[in-house]
C-alpha cells in the first residue's frame, strides 16, 4: 500500500493510518498534557509522515515509524514553547533504586464496568499522565497501546532492557497510587454476608 | 530457595508478562501460594493494567479523525508525497 501511495494514489494514506490514530494521539496527549496540543501535533505528525513517505524503510514497522515523528515534533514543540512546563525532555533519569507498591492485605477485583464513572476514568488518566515521562512513554506503548517490548524500543530507541526496567518501574508506581484509592473507591458488596 | 516480598516485587512485571525464568517464577509463584500481601500486589497490579488499557480511559476527542483526514486532503492537494 505504501508502495500505491508514493506511486500516486494518495488517497490511499487515509486507510493505511486509520489503526493508529489512536496511538498517535494518545501518545501525543501524554507529552503534551493537553487535547489541543496533543490533537495538533497528532495532525502535524500524520502530515510529516503522508510527506516523507518515500523515506519510510521496508524493515521498519509503521506504527513504530509514526511514534518516533510524533514524538520528534512534541519534543520540538515543547523545546520551542517558552510556556511549557519545564519537565525534564532527556532520558537522564538514573533509573535506581527500586520503586515498592503498595502494601495492601487483600484485594477485590474491580470491574470494567466502574469505567461507566467519570472520576474513575479521570483517576487513571491522572494517574498515568503523572508518571515521569520516560516511564509514561513505556506504559502507554506497551499496556495501553498493546506494542511489543522490540516494537517499543524501537519507537522510543531505548534498548528491549531499559523498555522492561520502566515499564516494571511504571507499574509499580501506578498500583502505589491507585491501588488504595481504587480500594477506598469500591464498595462492599451486598451479597456478601457474614455469618460470623 | 526461599525469596522474601521485596524480591518478589521485582518480578512482578515478568510475572505478569510470563517473561521469568522458569527457576524464578517457581519460586515467586510459591510465594505468592503462602503470602497475602504479594498476592494483593500482583492483583492489584493486573486489574489497574486491565482497567488502565479499557478504551474508555485514554478517548479520541469528538471529531478527531474527521479533523484529522480533513487536514489530510487539503495537504494531498496541494502537494503529493515526495518521490
Amino acid at each position: 500500500m505504501i508502495a500505491a501511495i508514493v506511486a500516486g494514489d494518495s488517497q490511499l494514506f487515509h486507510e493505511l493510518i486509520r489503526p493508529y490514530e489512536r496511538s498517535v494521539y494518545v501518545m501525543a496527549f501524554s507529552m503534551m498534557k493537553n487535547e489541543a496540543d496533543a490533537e495538533d501535533v497528532a495532525q502535524e505528525a500524520f502530515l510529516k509522515a503522508f510527506r516523507n513517505l518515500a523515506g519510510f524503510r521496508a524493515d521498519a514497522k509503521f506504527s513504530t515509524w509514526l511514534i518516533t515523528i510524533m514524538l520528534n515534533e512534541a519534543r520540538n514543540r515543547l523545546r520551542r514553547s517558552s510556556t511549557a512546563k519545564t519537565e525534564s525532555l532527556d532520558d537522564t533519569d538514573p533509573e535506581t533504586g527500586s520503586v515498592s507498591p503498595a502494601v495492601l492485605v487483600d484485594w477485590r477485583e474491580i470491574p470494567s464496568e466502574t469505567l461507566e464513572r467519570a472520576e474513575v476514568r479521570s483517576l487513571l488518566e491522572n494517574a498515568v499522565k503523572a508518571l515521569p515521562e520516560i516511564y509514561r512513554q513505556v506504559f502507554l506503548l506497551r499496556d495501553v497501546e498493546g506494542f511489543s517490548v522490540s516494537e517499543a524500543a524501537e519507537a522510543l530507541k531505548i534498548s528491549e532492557v531499559a523498555v522492561k526496567v520502566r515499564l516494571h518501574r511504571a507499574r509499580m508506581m501506578l498500583q502505589k497510587a491507585l491501588a488504595p484509592v481504587l480500594k477506598s473507591m469500591t464498595p462492599a458488596r451486598r451479597r456478601w454476608f457474614s455469618w460470623s | 530457595m526461599v525469596i522474601d516480598c521485596k524480591h518478589v516485587w521485582e518480578h512482578i512485571s515478568g510475572f505478569i508478562d510470563g517473561t521469568l525464568d522458569p527457576a524464578v517464577r517457581e519460586m515467586v509463584q510459591r510465594h505468592l501460594e503462602t503470602c497475602e500481601i504479594c498476592s494483593a500486589v500482583l492483583d492489584s497490579t493486573r486489574n489497574i493494567l486491565i482497567l488502565t488499557a479499557d478504551d474508555r480511559v485514554f478517548e479520541l476527542p469528538v471529531g478527531f479523525s474527521e479533523r484529522l483526514h480533513a487536514r489530510l486532503d487539503e495537504a494531498m492537494r496541494e502537494e503529493p508525497p515526495e518521490n
